[in-house]
Parts: C-alpha cells; structure tokens; sequence
C-alpha cells in the first residue's frame, strides 16, 4: 500500500471539540422566533376504522392548530419505494401509535394535556400479530396475501443433492425486535415560507429521503423543499426513512399555523411509535457430506415487516443475500419473504436483515458441526469461501481472502482452544458454566446490486475564496465519523493538511445527492468519490498553472487566485458503477456487492445457574476491512457495534401486546451499561479494496453480524442446551434447563 | 418558546451556575434541566429519557452529580452548578474533554456531556481508578454509541494511568 | 415530560417542624419529597396524583448518620452516597452498604435517601431486605412527637405503609450486634447497574458447633412487600445444615413467596432464583465464610 500521511491516522473527530464542550446542538438546543410546539394523536388500537374523534370541550381549540390528512396539499403518503404507508391515517388505522391527527400549541405542557383531550372511537378489526398467523392468511391486512416482499435465490441443482447427503440437518431460528435506542430522541423544526417554500431541520440521516417525500406530501416542486441535517445524536439506521414522517407532520403544522413548529419526541413516544429491527425466522435443512462439506440446502427467511411495506423489501433483499454465510455452497435455494403485521412498521437497524439471517446460519453451523461429528473450529474451515470460488449468488470471490488463516489469529487471540479445555473441568463445580462460541461472516457494504448505479450519487469539493477547502455532500454525520473521513480523504488526495478541509452541513440547498447515509456505504462509496473531486479542483489549479508538487501555502494561493478570478473552484464526481460488476434483479444473482469485508467473532460467556444469567467475559473481534482509514473510529465503530450485538443476544427485548410495545422506557428496555460489557478487543486485517477509497470496505454495520451468534454457540458450549431463539433472557435459559435434572449448587 | 411572563406559582430561585449567581422565575417543580436549558440557554445538558436511566442530564449540584431531569428547580436553590459549559473556564479544554477528544469518547456526541461530568465525579473521588471503578462510576450514564471501551481509555488518560 | 410544572405546588419550608405542621395542619395533602428519585418519574410520566408537594431535602434533621455504642441512627434523608461511603455502616452493615451500591447509579444514589426507599414501598426496593435483616427500629415523628417502631411489619400491603398521614420518618436505628454473623446480599436484576430487582436478598446467619444459632432471610420482589422467610428461619434453628436440607429449603421458600409474573420477570423464574439465593446463603454459612 502507499505511504499515506492523513488516511490510516486518527485524525481529531471533525466536529469534536463541540461535542466534548456542550457546544454541539442537536434539534431540542434550536429554538426559533414565533416558533409552535408539535405533537401527535395516535392510534391507541391495532387496527379499526376510525368512527369519531371529539374534542373535550373544556380545552380552548381555538389556540391550537390542528392538521388531518385533510390538510395534506400533496399525497397522503411517505413516498419511500412503495407509497402505502399514509402520513397520517385518513378512516383506518393499521397499527398502534399510527399518527391520525396533529396539534400544535405554543406551550408543550398545555400541548401534551391536549393529546389526551383527543378522544377517537374506532370500530376494531381484526389484527395479525405474529408472522405464522399472517402466513396462514386467515385474515389479510396487507395487500392480496399479507405478503409485502419474496426472494427466490437459486444455485445449482438442488433436487440431486439430498441423495447424496450423508447427513440432513434441519433447524429454525428466530430473532426478535430491536429498537435503535439513539440516545437523541427523533426530532425536527420546520418552517414555512409562501416564497422559499418548506425548510425542515431534522436529526436525520437521509436529507434527500426526506426532501423526496416532501416534494410529495406538500406538493412542492424540489426548489421548494429545503432539508437540513442538525447535529443528530445517534441514529443507527432508526433516522433513515422515520424522520420522513415525522418532518412532514413539522411540515403540515408548519404550513397550516404560519409559524415554525418543533416536534420533539419523549423517550416513550419515540420507542413506541417509531420503527425497530425486523424479528425474523429462519429454517435451514442442509446436506452435509460425512466429511463436514456443505453439499447443498434450503433456507427459507422470513421477516415480519410491521404494518406498511416501508424498507422490508430491502432488509429482506440483504438478509436472504447474506444467509448463506461466508461460505461455498454448491446449490442453494433461498425463499425470502416479508410480512405485514399489526405492529408499528419495522425498518432500518444496522446490519439490515444480515445480523438476522447470519445468526441463524452461524447457529446451524454449530448444529452441523454437532451432527457430522466435528468441532465448531473444523466445520467451518472446511467451508470458508476462497478466492475464486462462488458465494450464493454466484458473485465469484477476486480477492485472495483466507478465512482460515483469520479464524486461526482469532484462536489465538481468544485464547479459545485453551480456555475451552479448562471450562470442560472448571464447569464440573460450582453453578457458574463457561463456555466458547465462534461466529463467522461477511457484510457486503454499498447498495446491493444495481442499488448504487441507481442511487448516481455525486459529491461536490469546493476551493473556498479563503483557500481552505470544503466537502459538499449530504452524507450525514451521527456519530461514525463522516466528518472526519471525508475530510482525511480529501487531504490526502490533495496533499494537504487536514485542518484546511472543512465540509458542509448537509442543506440540501448546499450538497448535492451523495446518496442517502445508510449501507456503510460512506468511507467506501461516498469517500471515493470525494477523493475523484478533490482531484478534479487540483487538477483545474494545476491546469491554471499551479505545478504538481504544490505546498499548502502554494494550493492556498492558488485556489484564492482561483476563486477571484472565476468566481467559483468547484468540482463534482458522480458514482460511476465498476467495470465487471454485473447484477441481474430478476434472477437476483451475481454480483450483490463491489466488496465483502469480512470477520471471526469469539466470545467468551459465562452463565451462573443461581440466576440463570448469561454475561460475556472477553469478546475478539477480529475483521478484515480493507483499509483501516481511522485506526479510533475504527475501532470504535467495532467495538460499538459489537455492544449493540450483545444488547441483541442476551438483553434487549421489546414486550409486545396487542401490537403495541410495554416496555417504551429506558427503565424496562435494558441496554447494557459500563459494568455489563467484557473488554471488547478488536483487531484488524486489511487487505485492500480496488472498489473503495484507499482501499476501504464498509464497517459501520458489520460489527452487529457477529456477536449473537457466537454468543449463543458459547451458552451452548458451556450448558450443553440448545438456544435458537434471541433474545435470550435468564428467564429463557431458566425455563430451558429446568426442566432436565436441577443442578446441585455445590 | 414558553414566554417569561409572570406565572401565578413561579418563584424566584437564585442559585450559582458555572461559577455566576443567577436568579430564574420558573415553577417550583420545573425541572432543573428545563430550567438550564430554556432559562439559562445552557443546552449542552441534555435530555435522553427524563426518567433518570440515561445520564445524559447530569450535572453536578454542589459537587454531587445528579440527573438534572429528576431534581425540581426549588431544590436547586441555593445551590452550586456545574454543567458542561462551565468545565473548561476558558477556551482550552480540561484534560478530560482533551482525553475524551484524543481517544475516541465522543460519537454522536450527546450522552458526551453527562458523560464527562460522571468522569469528573468519579476522578474528583478516584484521581488513580482501576478500570473496575470507572465501569462503576460511569455505569449510570448510558452510551450507545461507543460500547464504552474508548471512554474508559479516555478517563484512564484523563487520570494519567494505562487501561487494563 | 408529561406533567404541567404549573399544575403542581412545591414548598420547602426549610425546618422539619414547619414541615411537621404543614403536614398536620392539612393531613394527606402533601406528599413529601425528598430526593425525588421515585417521586420525579411518576411526575415526569404524567402519573403522580399528588399535585401538592413539601420538599424534605436538605433538612438538617433528618441527615447524619450518629454512631453510639450500642447502635446505629441513620437519618432518613441520607443519601446512598452517603450510606456507602460510611465507614461504620461499610464495616458493620454490609447488606446496606450493598444495597446503597447496587440502586441505580451514582447519580441517583446521591439524590436517593433510605427514608424514601422505605415510604415509596416498592417491593422491589433494594435496601428495604437489608432493613427486615438487621430487624431495623424507625423513629417516626409529627407535631404530636416520636415514636419508635420495629420495621418489621411497617409494610402492610403493596405500597401501604403503617405510617399515619402527618409523620415522616426522621431515623432508623440498628443495633450493632452482627460482628461474627455471616453476611449474605444478593440482588438479582436485568444488568449489572441501572435494574430494578428481580430478587433481592439480604441474610445474616451465625453458626456455633456446626449448629445454626441465629439466622435472618430477607427477600424483596417476591410478594407485594419485603419479606422475612420466618418459617424457614424457624426450620433452620438449632439444626445442622446439610446437603439433604437443601431440596426441603428450596421448597419452603417456593411457599413462602408470591412472585408475579410482570413486564420484567416471571414468578417461576423469580421463585427459582429465590430458592437458589437462599440455598447459596445456607451453603456459605456452612463454610463460615462471608459474602458481602
């Protein structure tokens, strides 16, 4: 690799300095002059037609601005990839929290007082609030069959394969709700202005998303619609298509009143009616050879996408795409489907649909391995990809990757064979059981298949009048390091120092459409093409007479030259789709993504059989991404996601009833704290990427693939039972094992 | 914005914030986030789950770091505050915002505040912790962002030691 | 937030006399808070009833932590802070230095009081086992003077307390005569910090000649209030403790105890662990050792 002198350091965190000094501010720090609050009456059934709303006639309503569907200048609709989730309900509700009515008021406590004054009857129908049940069609809710979305991959000739098994190893595994739980509730400001049209201030991820869906609900043409990203604390794919709603009803108030209107969400409106991680349900039937080798299988994926179609379709593309795991299969068929529920819709959690289907496949891999006679470690060596052979959709492997070789440096690192043989006697005594678990796996960063040709993002660098630099683009920041990245990428392409390259708060009037900031696509994709503009504007100095081996202060002068002269340095780079990657969306096969990154996770658990309860002690997590372009944010980003992973496995559960979620507090939605996590150790290989900037593969969302399968193999390992359901709660591994033989505490 | 018009029921409450006497005109069972925050304009303490979970309200209180979210306004009187913008008396950062800048503590940037007051609490009681006593001390100011381990780093450096 | 701050009153008449009036003057009006801990989420979840409120925080009265001879007087406003960085509660009253640590995290225990733990009355409190344990006295007092109650039988009923409507707990007292009893906490919760109780344990036990001599089992989260497991403490006097005791143990604490099943737990889980806890409890007094 070059010798690099910005990429691969740790940089400072762009906008740190405002984090740490309180300075940072987020929506709920904005006010603006004449500004009304904003909230909403919501559904308090899972499914009816709306018979009457009444007013309690002790409220003064004539202080209040109220907004139906109605109101609705454009489509009654958050325009997303289909158009059936309405922006507020017009007759019917179709899950609990569904938005019917907004209010606006400028006090937020008279305000709140006024949503429960709302009273609305409802002739209930019937609601569906399981995935079996909306499979058996008894009643239908969505569409003609409930069905929002369906998959087939298929791979080689998979009749011939079951005869030649020497072992059919069956299993089904399920995954339950996550909420993102950003620690920034959703929020937005908007104001509106017959002249310059609608301004929308979000925490958010996707400006362009949410400009898109304003065009259509408002009707206003796109110079109309101006979205600007705030300072957004946390997001994790919660803030990727929710913030379209909740802006359009910011929008809607907005317009109606005259005045700028917040709408901040509390913790428990947001946990209730915003989107969470799609449960899922995942059967495998598999032919394995007596020697270990996958001969063949079916997987059939199934994902329970809420309500409305929303993003299922494409959760439910990346998790069938990734179920076969990092390994060959010489024929598969994957069957994916989504289905409508009840429930508040389900959408975008890191990881999207992959952490589902990987943890089922790395908890059959276990059971393979039990079946056939090997160990968790040989089973799947004996299946890793190589170079030149072909994943499930037959995209053929061009990178010489060795996952042996990684799955023996995380053996290493977790001490696992070691510490395996030592569980074995110290499980012997005592109520305390410890066990291993190893979970192998690859995320495909970028728009699947032809989703980046499609998205034709473009990113702007401007030479600034003052000779400083900036990047336009409307990818977001919230935490991952955005910021900082495309900057570094910036000053490496031209030479400069990273304290002369700022970027622009993403404004639609500002950046152009780099794409929505989602996929993990932003060091990768994104970057590149920061890195194809910044070398655009040098080129056009040079072209002017600046030579090659310019100093910044020589750049500098240049570019205020530059910029007097002409008025403007500006340079765009639009996403050009790699030569040789091919993606067929009917046959769904070839080539899913530019790259995979690739990881070993191994997690060391321990379970105390006096309160049935699971911690993990000591987690690797080792992965191959290309290029390190940030060792701290790097790192961070793992050891991030891999917290997120074990809140997955062993603690976050969303009570459901009646489609509605009980659990819409901090108090009794557990997320770990600083005494729950292990030390979570991370390590990196990087071999390269020829389609990312400097070599970088996606890593946002990899980290969330591993943990809860490596740790349900460990409580397998340590127990001897058998857990295929997440997550899973001491209550869980209590009722498990208490129906065998009680164990003595001594 | 709630306007500053007289309220039958507020009280007048003086209390010292970063170092400066203020006197407020709010409800007595405000609460003393709201009341930094539109009050006094101080919005770097933040609300995450105004029930006392997520830390991200946390101030100290005459040294004591409380959640601001569950203390009323009229217990604040006469107290002594230190919120986020008034850690670093002049423009250069504490060793603890500089550790937290240095080693990757802050993402997103909004559990960042509470989360370095808790830090300054446990060092003002700890200046040498072992990494089990800043688990403890940090154990009720929630991240999601980070998993902790560069927070802990930050706090290790802040005090001058090594993470285990 | 889901309260109006207008539609509430908050006084702090600054002595506990005033307070003391105000409470007899209009019985069953004002609600007391002290720390707030409690008080403040039902308020921020828009489901405290009580619109009038009388703060206690902060009254010199009711802090300190006096130290005599004989016994311990821990005022009712002292925080968990304050309880744990005690050195003689540390060293002598271990059950409640655990307690105090185990509550929340160190922002809520700096705000936190024991008085409060004991008049909110949640089953699921935390230092409440450690109370019923070390059989904790209360000093309860009003304009008609003091009065000096065991705990034990304080909590009649889920969040009913034998407290009448114009006093306030101003101490509680232990007696410092636990030095060589074993001492066995145990809380039971969804993570390590920051959780509400599953079960909650807090036991002291004595053995002399092999021969249990004295033993305390206190349990929270199990039945509507916090609970001495007397039938089996009966059962274990003056016995030896031994393997085969253990499944009869585990019975009786399965009949004592009326776990519910709730957004948190379940009652099958909760009766389990609560046998487990207790069987753990036996064996370490077997040893001789002590938990903390």
């Amino acid at each position: 690799m070059k010798e690099e002198q910005i990429v691969g350091k740790s940089v400072p965190r762009k906008e740190g300095r405002d984090k740490v000094t309180g300075a940072a501010r987020y929506i709920d720090d904005m006010t603006m002059p004449g500004m009304l609050y904003g909230a909403t009456v919501r559904s308090q059934i899972p499914r009816g037609v709306i018979k009457k709303i009444s007013f309690d006639s002790r409220f003064n309503w004539a202080e209040f601005v109220a907004v139906t569907a109605k109101d609705i200048p454009g489509k009654n609709c958050i325009a997303l990839i289909g158009d059936d989730q309405p922006c507020l309900a017009d007759g019917v509700v179709n899950h609990p929290e569904e938005p019917i009515l907004l209010l606006a008021h400028q006090n937020p406590h008279v305000l709140r007082k006024a949503v429960d004054a709302v009273s609305i009857e409802y002739e209930p129908l019937p609601a569906v609030f399981t995935m079996e049940d909306s499979e058996r069609c008894s009643q239908i809710i969505w569409g003609a069959d409930n069905t929002f979305k369906t998959f087939l991959i298929a791979k080689g000739d998979i009749e011939s394969v079951w005869e030649k098994a020497d072992y059919i190893v069956e299993g089904e595994y399920t995954t339950g709700a996550q909420e993102q739980l950003y620690i920034e509730n959703n929020g937005v400001i908007a104001a509106f202005d017959a002249d310059q049209g609608i301004t929308i201030w979000g925490s958010l991820q996707c400006p362009y998303y949410v400009h898109k869906a304003m065009m259509a609900l408002l009707n206003l043409p796109s110079e109309k619609v101006r979205v600007v990203q705030a300072e957004t604390g946390g997001a994790f794919g919660g803030k990727e298509d929710y913030p379209s709603i909740i802006a359009g009803h910011a929008a809607l108030l907005a317009m109606k009143s005259g005045r700028p209107v917040k709408i901040i969400y509390d913790r428990m409106e947001d946990m209730t009616a915003t989107t969470k991680r799609h449960p899922s349900r995942t059967r495998h039937r598999t032919a394995v050879s007596k020697d270990g080798k996958i001969l063949g299988g079916e997987i059939e994926f199934t994902i329970d996408g809420g309500a409305y179609a929303t993003l299922s379709s494409v959760v439910l593309s990346r998790g069938v795409i990734h179920a076969g795991g990092p390994y060959y299969w010489p024929c598969i068929r994957i069957r994916g489907k989504a289905v409508a529920t009840s429930h508040p819709p389900h959408g975008a959690f890191r990881g999207f649909g992959a952490p589902q289907s990987l943890f089922a496949m790395e908890r059959h891999m276990d059971r393979i391995a039990q079946v056939v006679g090997l160990s968790p470690v040989e089973i799947r060596r004996r299946n890793f990809l190589k170079f030149g052979e072909t994943t499930t959709t037959d995209q053929v492997i061009r990178e010489e990757i060795d996952l042996g070789k990684f799955l023996d440096r995380a053996l290493v690192l977790s001490d696992y064979h070691a510490k395996k043989s030592r569980f074995v006697n110290e499980n012997q005594i005592g109520p305390v059981k410890k066990g291993m678990g190893i979970a192998a796996f690859l995320h495909g960063a970028g728009f699947t298949g032809s989703g980046e040709r499609y998205l034709a993002s473009v990113v702007g660098v401007e030479g600034c009048a003052d000779g400083t630099i900036r990047v336009l683009a409307a990818s977001t920041e919230f935490g991952q390091g955005t910021n900082t990245v495309l900057c570094q990428i910036a000053a490496e392409a031209l030479k400069l120092p990273y304290d002369c390259i700022q970027i622009a708060q993403p404004d639609t009037n500002q950046v152009p459409n780099s794409g929505p900031t989602v996929a993990s696509r932003t060091a990768m994709v994104v970057g590149n093409l920061v890195r194809s503009a910044a070398i655009g504007i040098r080129q056009t100095l040079v072209a002017g007479g600046l030579h090659d081996s310019y100093s910044p202060e020589e750049f500098q002068a240049a570019c205020q030259r530059h910029v007097a002269e002409h008025g403007e340095l500006r340079s765009y780079a639009r996403y050009d789709p790699p030569a040789g990657v091919f993606w067929d969306d009917q046959k769904y096969s070839g080539e899913a993504y530019a790259s995979f990154a690739w990881a070993i996770y191994i997690a060391e658990v321990r379970v105390d059989l006096s309160t049935y309860a699971a911690t993990v002690e000591d987690f690797v997590a080792l992965q191959e991404v290309g290029r390190v372009l940030h060792p701290i944010l790097a790192k961070g980003q793992i050891a991030g996601g891999v917290a997120q992973g074990i809140g997955f496995a062993l603690y976050e559960k969303v009570v459901w009833q009646n489609g509605r979620m009980q659990n819409g507090q901090m108090t009794n939605y557990i997320m770990p704290t600083s005494a729950d996590l292990p030390s979570i150790r991370v390590f990196f290989e990087e071999m390269g990427n020829i389609h990312g900037a400097y070599g970088a593969k996606g890593i946002g969302e990899l980290p969330m693939d591993g943990p809860a399968p490596a740790i349900a193999n460990a409580i397998e390992d340590a127990l001897g039972t058998r857990f295929d359901s997440i997550p899973l709660l001491p209550e869980d591994i209590f009722e498990a094992i208490s129906n065998s033989e009680p164990s003595e505490i001594r | 914005m709630i306007s500053n018009s007289e309220r039958p029921g507020q009280c007048e409450i003086s209390l010292a914030v970063n170092g400066e006497p203020k006197t407020v005109r709010v409800y007595p069972m405000a609460r003393l986030l709201d009341v930094l925050r539109h009050e006094l304009g101080l919005t770097g303490t933040k609300e995450g789950c105004g029930e006392g979970e997520c830390g991200s309200c946390s101030v100290l209180m005459n040294g004591k770091l409380v959640n601001s979210c569950l203390v009323p306004a009229l217990q604040a009187a006469g107290a002594g505050l230190t919120t986020i913008e008034g850690l670093a008396p002049g423009p250069q950062l504490t060793a603890l915002q500089a550790a937290f800048l240095k080693c990757g503590g802050a993402q997103c940037g909004i559990c960042t505040p509470g989360m370095i007051l808790a830090s300054r609490q446990l060092l003002d009681k700890k200046p040498k912790p072992t990494l089990e006593e800043v688990r403890e001390g940090l154990s009720g100011n929630l991240c999601r962002c980070t998993g902790y381990m560069q927070i802990f780093e930050a706090v290790m450096e802040a005090a001058g030691g090594n993470p285990e | 937030m889901r309260s109006a701050p207008a539609d509430f009153t908050l006084r702090a008449p600054g002595t506990l006399q005033q307070v003391l009036a105000l409470l007899a003057t209009e019985p069953g009006t004002w609600l007391p808070i002290s720390g707030g801990t409690d008080v403040m989420v039902q308020y921020a979840a828009g489901k405290l009833s009580s619109r009038q409120l009388v703060s206690i925080w902060n009254l010199t009265e009711l802090r300190g932590i006096e130290v005599l001879p004989d016994e311990v007087k821990i005022g009712a406003g002292c925080t968990y802070t304050e309880l744990r960085e005690h050195d003689v509660i540390a060293r002598e009253f271990p059950l409640l230095a655990n307690a105090a640590r185990w509550t929340g995290g160190v922002a809520n225990q700096n705000r936190g009081t024991l008085g409060g733990n004991i008049v909110n009355a949640s089953p699921a409190a935390d230092s409440l086992p450690a109370l019923l344990a070390y059989e904790a006295e209360l000093v309860l007092v009003s304009v008609r003077g003091e009065r000096r109650v065991p705990y034990h039988g304080f909590h009649t009923g889920y969040k009913k307390i034998t407290m009448e409507s114009d006093e306030l707990i101003r101490v509680i007292c232990l007696a410092r005569r636990f030095s060589g009893y074993l001492q066995y906490s145990r809380k039971v919760g969804a993570r390590n910090a920051q959780a509400i109780s599953k079960v909650c344990m807090a036991a002291l036990g004595r053995i002399r000649n092999g021969v249990v001599e004295d033993v305390r089992i206190a349990l929270g989260s199990v039945a509507p209030v916090p609970i001495r497991l007397t039938d089996i403490e009966q059962m274990l006097k003056g016995r030896r403790i031994e393997p085969a005791l253990q499944g009869v143990v585990k019975k009786g604490v399965v009949a004592a105890i009326q776990p519910i099943d709730d957004i948190r737990s379940s009652a099958r889980y909760r009766a389990a662990v609560a046998g487990n806890l207790v069987a753990e409890f036996l064996a370490q007094l077997v040893d001789g050792g002590t938990l903390a």
